[in-house]
């Protein structure tokens, strides 16, 4: 099945480029691996590169980057307070990374890495660590006062701070599977109805005007998922300031 | 009945999650539409919200399409 190129799935298959075993453990350079480093790569070059001229009126390409800069520090600021912004390279980096890999995967014949949910879930694990153990840090016993939200009555306890428990739990893993599932459903969509297109098209004859249907909605399916890229690591991102916000403020 | 056969209804059934993932975007939508319209000047404040909002009403639609693709990989 996966063999097929015609398969929805098949963009999702990895590939070894280069074989490495260490250990028994499966170390190879994949494509995944390469398209994370081409998106660690866009990212650096182009902040190093329009930042190099550090002029005091921006020309273009400094003012996307430091319009990046705000958009970032804005969101810290708004969500985890200015506390929070000791943890804005982080999440400057997440977000700048989440969104240069999702847009990277819009390129036709690239390889979308937020696609699988090893990735992604990889990256949740990095955020709920450090919120526990920042929170805990920080705040000690008192931390554990987020599963029990204030102006609660007394006897409401053994209800709340199992729901708040399995919620808290349950953070990394909304947080995975919303990037992943977004990610995935939106290339599949785009593949199967790129196939129509095609499916449409070999028939023949007048039929083959009926090929312009699907074709307008992958077309108009590409310009969802450049809005879906974005948003996606936008909502990776300020969830992060408010989980972050959490292990500094715990009291709800 | 065949197992291939039920995998492939149970798959076509998960994917009903996203109905529900429908009417919540459109709830979160039209609300917002609503309360900008009566005060347009505190919109842009609940901008942020309302695309959060709209990414969990969505994440709920697409954990019943990875329950459709547990269910057809295994």
């Amino acid at each position: 099945m996966a063999e097929n190129a015609n398969d929805p799935m098949h963009q999702f298959v990895i590939n070894k480029i280069a074989d490495f075993q260490i250990g028994g453990l499966d170390l190879s350079f994949t494509n995944s691996s390469l398209w994370m480093v081409a998106a660690v790569a866009t990212v650096s070059l182009f902040m190093m590169s329009a930042m190099s001229g550090r002029a005091l009126i921006p020309g273009r390409m400094q003012s996307v980057a430091e319009l990046c800069y705000e958009f970032i520090s804005n969101m810290v600021r708004d969500n985890a307070g200015t506390e929070g912004m000791k943890f804005f390279p982080f999440v400057f980096t997440v977000f700048t990374f989440v969104l240069s890999c999702n847009m990277l995967g819009m390129i036709p014949y690239s390889f979308t890495v937020t696609s699988h949910i090893i990735v992604t879930f990889a990256l949740a694990a990095v955020i709920i660590t450090i919120v526990l153990v920042y929170g805990l840090l920080r705040n000690g016993f008192k931390f554990f006062g987020l599963f029990l939200p204030s102006g609660v009555p007394w006897w409401m306890a053994p209800i709340m701070v199992p729901i708040e428990v399995i919620s808290f739990l349950s953070r990394p893993i909304s947080l995975s599977v919303r990037l992943f599932a977004n990610m995935l459903a939106g290339h599949t969509v785009l593949k199967v109805f790129a196939g129509f297109v095609v499916s449409i098209g070999s028939v023949g004859g007048l039929a083959m005007l009926g090929a312009i249907v699907p074709l307008a909605m992958a077309t108009a399916l590409i310009g969802l998922e450049f809005l879906v890229a974005f948003l996606q690591a936008f909502i990776f991102s300020i969830l992060t300031c408010i989980y972050l916000n959490d292990a500094i403020h715990p009291s709800h | 009945m065949e197992v291939e056969a039920a995998k492939m209804i149970g798959a076509g059934l998960a994917a009903i999650a996203l109905a529900g993932a429908g009417v919540g975007i459109g709830l979160i939508f039209g609300s917002f539409l609503q309360g900008a319209l009566r005060n347009p000047s505190a919109a842009p404040q609940f901008q942020a919200m309302v695309y959060i909002g709209f990414a969990l009403a969505e994440a709920t639609g697409l954990f019943g399409l990875v329950m459709a693709f547990v269910i057809l990989g295994a």
